[in-house]
């Protein structure tokens, strides 16, 4: 199915949605209020379930953070990009493990390196970091005078 | 962690495998909590050898950060090679020569089946079979040994760069995979009569772990471990990269989907990439096998996300740009790293002794998992 295809469904099911084309896949805008609601829409949606998350991470724009899901059917294998902004101050965010459950390990990952935090999370501890680290590495300014390359 | 080993209110065991245990094959820690011999709970504990190469990487250019996804999951260091260097192509829109895309693909299957060897002689050696761990590294020395001749490396080969290949194959290189083909197909009998048919090893194999296909890809399993329980996933069938949509194999599924449906899984997979290489080991083009590319590499302004298929599964990467000559940020989907989210699940209500079998078929390599 064309991105424009999946474009005309999706904005049926997700009226609040925003979309950015141009990349690859197509880039589906989420308010952080509305993500959990959608994320359950996506998964269960009929025609093309979104069953697979196959990645999911965050990216530090020094502003905000932009939480990134990587979604994928695999009765029909079109994949789609969702993201959804977070304030940097408060980064708050409901967690998606009751839906797909390979998600508890990315979002602990996440939560660990950049210090969003997954509401009703069922396990949010550090993950590969020791539990007295301070500070979330992967934040753009996090600064670590022995620990770190710089080039 | 001290405080974790004991016993909890209810009178249930905790224990402690790893990090420094054979059969974690690596660092890695687990948590369990057993009732008896029962398994009620089993939880990882990560990054004793986590390197945060994604941080690393936001400061080297797109030429230099490829070194690092060597260090990863260290058995197929050539396909997450390959996978850095499709995704920098694809944001610089090269088309790379004929010739580098079949040495790539050659490279590729050449790793997966080294892979699989070692973790077949791994797995055997878990089960307490010491034999078949010298089987195994009868021929993945051999693959070694061409990968030394043509890459210089035998584990951190560095050998696919933006582009196409570092360098020309090695002239032996024909001969030498031929002989090793040759070698390979007197010998791979060895591996069903010494562990496939033996009734102790099947055993402690069927029936134990057992990933149902909706968990599987609830979980996000992929690679082998997920094709044991009959989901497709195969990124080569799937969504082809290179020149894999021309050539002739097949995506090897079981349904069963317990150790021994992904143990037999990596078995024959290893005959599909051997028919991969025959098809391509005398049709090698001529021409160059580099594309023509900028001492300096600047990715537009964009996000570009690649997948290949490694020996475990699904790597991802995901390069985020801001035009510059560095990633502004880098994350690779590891396929270690979401196939033992579902190692609790398999595990819980079986048998301590189950455990080591479980993980085994899953082929965890640590580095992959923690980065």
């Amino acid at each position: 199915m064309s991105n424009e295809e999946i474009k005309t469904i999706i904005s049926a099911l997700l009226p609040s949605a925003s979309f950015e084309e141009g990349g690859e896949w197509l880039n589906i805008g989420i308010e952080v209020a509305d993500w959990k609601e959608a994320a359950q829409k996506l998964r269960n949606y009929e025609a093309i379930p979104f069953n697979f998350l196959f990645c999911l991470t965050c990216v530090d724009w020094k502003t905000h953070f932009t939480m990134v899901y990587h979604l994928r059917s695999t009765t029909t294998l079109d994949n789609i990009v969702v993201k959804v902004k977070l304030d940097r101050e408060k980064p708050e965010i409901l967690t998606v493990s009751d839906i797909w459950r390979g998600a508890e390990m990315f979002e602990r990952e996440v939560y660990d390196l950049f210090g969003v935090i997954f509401l009703e999370h069922p396990d949010l501890r550090r993950l590969l970091l020791t539990d007295d680290w301070v500070g979330y590495p992967l934040r753009k300014d996090y600064e670590d005078p022995i620990n770190m390359i710089k080039l | 962690m001290v405080e974790e080993i004991g016993k909890t209110a209810e009178g249930d065991l905790i224990i402690n495998v790893g990090p420094q245990h054979p059969a974690t094959h690596g660092v890695l820690h687990l948590v369990i909590t057993l009732n008896g011999e029962t398994i009620k709970k089993v939880e990882p504990h990560l990054g004793y050898i986590h390197r945060s190469i994604e941080k690393m990487c936001e400061s080297l250019t797109y030429r230099q950060f490829i070194y690092c996804t060597s260090r990863m999951d260290y058995l197929s260091a050539h396909i997450n090679n390959h996978a850095c260097a499709l995704t920098v192509e694809k944001g610089l829109g090269i088309e790379i020569p004929e010739r580098a895309q079949v040495i790539r693909v050659l490279m590729d299957e050449l790793t997966r089946i080294a892979s699989h060897e070692l973790w077949w002689g791994a797995m055997a050696m878990d089960l307490g079979a010491f034999t078949p761990f010298f089987h195994a590294f009868r021929e993945r020395e051999s693959i070694n040994d061409i990968m030394e001749e043509t890459c210089g490396a035998r584990l951190t080969m560095n050998y696919m760069v933006p582009g196409g290949v570092m360098m020309d194959l090695h002239p032996n290189f024909q001969n030498r995979v031929k002989t090793f083909l040759k070698l390979y197909k007197q010998k791979i009998h060895e591996y069903d009569e010494l562990v496939t048919g033996n009734i102790i090893f099947q055993n402690r194999m069927k029936g134990v772990g057992y990933l149902s296909k909706e968990a599987a890809i609830s979980y996000g399993v992929t690679g082998p471990a997920a094709r044991g329980s009959g989901v497709s996933c195969d990124i080569r069938k799937l969504y082809p990269y290179e020149i894999y949509n021309q050539l002739d194999f097949q995506e090897i599924l079981e349904t069963e989907g317990d150790s021994f449906a992904r143990y037999m899984v990596r078995l024959r997979e290893m005959n599909e990439s051997i028919k991969i290489i025959e098809q391509l080991i005398d049709n090698i083009p001529e021409g160059d096998f580099q594309a023509k590319t900028k001492a300096v590499l600047k990715l537009p302004k964009g996000e570009f996300y690649q997948r290949v298929e490694t020996a475990r599964g699904e790597l991802g990467v995901y390069i985020v740009s801001e035009g510059g000559t560095t990633p502004y940020r880098i994350k690779f989907r590891s396929p270690g790293f979401s196939n033992l989210s579902c190692l609790d699940h398999i595990t819980r209500g079986g048998k301590i002794g189950d455990l080591i079998a479980s993980m085994g078929t899953l082929d965890l390599v640590i580095p992959d998992i923690d980065r």
